[in-house]
């Protein structure tokens, strides 16, 4: 049993809802009891799709548990075939229903329904969304899929492939297909199929018409994508085109694969014509520079935010984590580049004492996230699902490609305080409106990233932790630490206190801070 | 103006309300769901359940936006260590408390909350309640009730609450004056107002619950005369009538007619005058239905059909009916309780509809048929009716809302006519 307040991800079903509801023509019928269609508002008001997720509930009630529950499910299932004449229907249960083992699987083979039905076996006490989702589309795919597959070889003719990965309700999905299609278009690459996202059963059973798969998220595509290489012989791709240099990467690694020598725009014609970089490389970005981060995400998201962090905002990565265990030796791996060991904790409570622990100047990770950055009143961008409401923009966003990168740039320096705004609040501390509470300016007056309470309660916690409560501060020394800023207070509070404790120092004095200030300067 | 309309007065003769019973697809939430606006009304409790990462999922996702960094509720998930027996649940559950109040040192009330897991797999939450109570006693008291969905449905989750509430409450001495407890969770500010109208008419033994403070229970006995002011709480009615307090049946306080109907079964069981319940009730009932015809340009004529969610459909049906003039196409409720309902089932227009339980499949057939001007719903339908060119009202922000009282009727109706006037707005 562990104690939960918000959850990083759902229960396994609602990963084949994501799947269900992206496609066009299948039908899920879910043993749930009543209740459990609350997640039909996930995809109507989160996503605000205008239509019904394609799901059949059977909401049984504590009156049926004495009854026949799987006469209603087979009921539930024969009347959503009649009324939704759907070309494949998906049939398991949810967490209630695992327990009373109806086995829906065996009950919808009965029925002799004239469409592939697939069975979904998905434990909800041991697995979780991002699983449930890939299990889905990998138990449709080798359903559907016909295998031995021959194609002609790619020589002479244009190389084609199939984008897997995108679903419903995922993070920017939409927009990253958009984005990652025009980028194909543009190397001379047929896109085959996508799938999940808008495709039919049809367009799953030519799957394996394309030469290789592009994987945008490996947490609901990879189980898929290696499957068809076996299966296939489809290659996949490794790289994630997130950032300016993960799209290099992903345009060498699809060139290759499609068989292209490196014609038409180069590399470098790729990397000069960015904004992404042009914003990065100009002088008023130099305030960026070292800025420490903290990412937590979905495993892809995490390890590609924080190349971008690293790579192209030149900051400083600090932290790096995800909740999607089953990728936790990628993100490990990925954690080692900065020297740093990775947080796998799907435990928002373990997360936020980790990110206390490393005082970010910018947290970059998901909506739990960026309640935990309100809290201790550090900037906030969010990279990654769970998904919210505000994560469904009007306006095209991509994360992936180069638009994305573009869109990551801008996203992350809007909640930073600007270069000389800092400067300035820095100099001046006793102006009357530039106290700890202001927020960045054109973040506006209704913006208080940053309340004075939080700071000053983040800056209590560490002066009280017992093993700093060795030195005693001086009251110039304190007067003198509050003409830091805020939001680095805390850190050179720190920072005075671990100088003056490994001197063994009774006293914290001005001197004494402004000689750990000089120690620890970067 | 005369501030008691005579129940039945323009029904002589008319036929009951059809009631149909309908099985099949559930659209709505389950009990968990309450626990949003309970925890914020009850300021001292926490609400743990223990169920599954779907209870976790709902609470979560019903609560739409996560506003709060650290909510007064969570989940114990049950994982397959507590399935296969490797773990003992109950110690379990005994260590989740343990760290959740030592996190919380400021909790006094810990309600832990069954769910479709934890009931399907037996684990007795009235036990373990009791043990953990005695552990904790006397700086937090632990209860138990049902939020399940194969129990209980959205509102019932607070009826379930409620009701596990009464067995602790104290007793109010036989020889005490008679007081009167009005019973149902109502935002603060209604609160205020109630208890103002109220001592205004001499009623001032006076108490709401849930309180607002898990310490501050009030007493009750069989001097007690309790009002309910939501519809949902017939098991809570029960427990507080086997601890011998009385019932005053009224219709629910919602519009300014129901206020009225809701105030003067408390002035008549108090003995308040004709007089002074008028010279009381006379100023706000004239604002409220000043107020309410502004709102009723807007609705009168308009056809409404309604999906069960709250419990809260029959009275707001009255309520558009009678005082907007609205068409009643279907009245969903997922239960009526005939009892409760008696007083709001006299005043619907003759011949209404009623559909208990649901369909969710065949009453979208029938909305659609019915071709309604506006339809109340649940969030998992509403984006999909819009888009098929009906005009919605989220049902849920009936229930999150203060619409009770003279000062919030016209609030209330304005709930109503804003989906339509937007769509007029944005087509223009």
């Amino acid at each position: 049993m562990q104690l939960t307040l918000w959850t990083y991800e759902g229960p396994p079903h609602i990963g084949a809802m994501r799947v269900a509801t992206a496609m066009t023509d299948v039908h899920y019928v879910l043993h749930a009891p009543q209740g459990d269609t609350y997640a039909d508002l996930l995809f109507t008001m989160i996503e605000r799709l205008p239509r019904r997720p394609p799901v059949t509930y059977t909401t049984f009630q504590a009156r049926d548990l004495g009854g026949d529950t799987a006469e209603l499910f087979k009921n539930a299932a024969r009347e959503a075939h009649e009324r939704f004449k759907p070309n494949a229907m998906l049939v398991g249960a949810s967490c209630t229903a695992e327990l009373i083992q109806d086995d829906p699987g065996g009950l919808a083979l009965a029925l002799n329904l004239p469409i592939p039905v697939v069975p979904l076996e998905l434990p909800a006490y041991q697995r979780k969304e991002n699983w449930g989702a890939s299990e889905t589309f990998y138990h449709l795919v080798r359903n559907l899929v016909p295998v031995g597959h021959s194609r002609t070889p790619l020589a002479g003719r244009q190389a084609s492939c199939n984008i897997l990965g995108p679903t419903a309700l995922g993070f920017r999905h939409r927009d990253d297909v958009k984005e990652i299609q025009s980028l194909l278009q543009e190397l001379g690459i047929a896109v085959n199929v996508v799938a999940p996202l808008n495709a039919s059963v049809a367009d799953l059973r030519r799957l394996a018409e394309a030469d290789f798969n592009v994987v945008l998220y490996p947490e609901l595509a990879r189980t898929t994508a290696q499957w068809l290489q076996r299966s296939c012989e489809q290659p996949f791709t490794q790289a994630i085109p997130y950032g300016v240099n993960g799209t290099l990467d992903f345009i060498q690694e699809v060139r290759t694969l499609a068989g292209m020598v490196d014609s038409g725009k180069t590399l470098a014609d790729y990397n000069q014509d960015s904004r992404a970089k042009w914003y990065a490389k100009s002088v008023d970005s130099t305030y960026l520079t070292g800025k420490r981060v903290f990412v937590f995400g979905d495993a892809t998201h995490a390890i590609a935010a924080a190349r971008v962090a690293h790579q192209e905002m030149g900051f400083e990565v600090v932290g790096l984590g995800t909740y999607s265990r089953e990728f936790a030796r990628e993100v490990r791996d990925a954690a080692k580049l900065y020297g740093i060991e990775a947080l796998i904790s799907d435990d928002y409570l373990e997360v936020e004492d980790a990110v206390k622990a490393q005082h970010p100047e910018l947290l970059l990770g998901t909506q739990m996230e960026r309640h935990i950055a309100k809290r201790l009143g550090v900037p906030c961008a969010v990279i990654s699902a769970p998904m919210h409401v505000q994560d469904f923009p009007a306006r095209y966003a991509p994360q992936m490609g180069f638009e994305g990168a573009n869109v990551l740039f801008d996203t992350w320096v809007h909640p930073l305080m600007m270069g000389l705004e800092e400067h300035l609040l820095g100099m001046f501390r006793e102006d009357f409106e530039f106290h700890d509470g202001a927020a960045p300016s054109h973040l506006g007056s209704g913006h208080t990233v940053a309340p004075q309470k939080a700071a000053v309660a983040q800056a209590a916690v560490v002066s009280g932790d017992p093993a700093s409560n060795e030195s005693s501060w001086a009251p110039e020394a304190e007067k003198e630490l509050k003409k830091i800023p805020f939001f680095v207070r805390s850190k050179a509070r720190r920072n005075t206190e671990t100088f003056a404790r490994e001197r063994g120092l009774a006293q914290i004095t001005v001197e004494t801070m402004y000689e750990a200030k000089a120690h620890f300067s970067r | 103006m005369n501030a008691v309309i005579p129940i039945r007065s323009d029904a002589a003769g008319c036929a009951e309300p059809t009631v149909r019973t309908e099985r099949g697809q559930r659209e709505v939430f389950c009990g968990l769901t309450g626990i949003i606006w309970l925890h914020r009304k009850i300021q001292d409790a926490f609400f743990l359940v223990v169920g599954s990462r779907t209870c976790a999922h709902l609470i979560q996702s019903a609560a739409g936006v996560m506003i709060f960094a650290e909510p007064r509720f969570g989940t114990a998930i049950i994982d397959e260590r507590d399935l296969a027996g490797l773990a003992d649940c109950n110690d379990e559950l005994d260590k989740v408390v343990d760290k959740l109040l030592s996190r919380r040192p400021d909790i006094r009330t810990l309600f832990l909350v069954g769910s479709c897991p934890s009931e399907v797999i037996k684990l007795d939450l009235s036990r373990a309640a009791e043990r953990l109570s005695r552990v904790h006693t006397p700086r937090v008291r632990v209860l138990n009730y049902s939020g399940s969905g194969i129990e209980t449905t959205f509102t019932q989750g607070e009826d379930a609450c409620l009701q596990a509430l009464v067995p602790v409450l104290p007793t109010l001495d036989a020889q005490a004056d008679k007081r009167l407890l009005v019973v149902g969770t109502l935002a603060d500010v209604v609160e205020d107002q109630m208890r103002r109208i109220l001592a205004d008419m001499g009623i001032t033994q006076l108490d709401f619950f849930p309180p607002r403070n898990s310490t501050d229970l009030p007493a009750i006995g069989p001097n007690t005369r309790f009002l309910l002011a939501q519809p949902f709480l017939a098991d809570t009615s029960l427990a507080l009538e086997s601890r011998g307090a009385q019932r005053l049946a009224a219709p629910f306080p919602l519009g300014a007619e129901g206020t009225t109907l809701w105030l003067q079964a408390a002035a008549s069981e108090w003995g308040v005058s004709k007089t002074q319940f008028e010279a009381v009730t006379h100023a706000p009932h004239q604002r409220a239905e000043a107020a309410l015809a502004r709102q009723k340009v807007h609705l009168a004529g308009k056809k409404i059909f309604f999906f069960p969610d709250s419990q809260l459909e029959i009275p707001l049906a009255r309520f558009l009916s009678r005082e907007l003039g609205m068409q009643l196409a279907e009245i969903g409720t997922p239960y009526l309780h005939r009892k409760l309902m008696s007083e709001e089932l006299a005043l619907l227009p003759p011949g209404s509809q009623i559909t208990e339980g649901q369909h969710v499949e065949n009453q979208i057939d029938r909305c659609h048929a019915a071709a309604p001007d506006l339809v109340v719903c649940g969030l998992g339908l509403a984006n999909p009716l819009e888009a098929q060119g009906l005009t919605t009202k989220w049902a849920i922000e009936l229930v999150f809302t203060p619409i009770q009282g003279y000062e919030q009727a016209a609030d209330l109706a304005e709930l109503f006519s804003r989906p339509l006037r937007r769509r007029i707005k944005l087509a223009a």
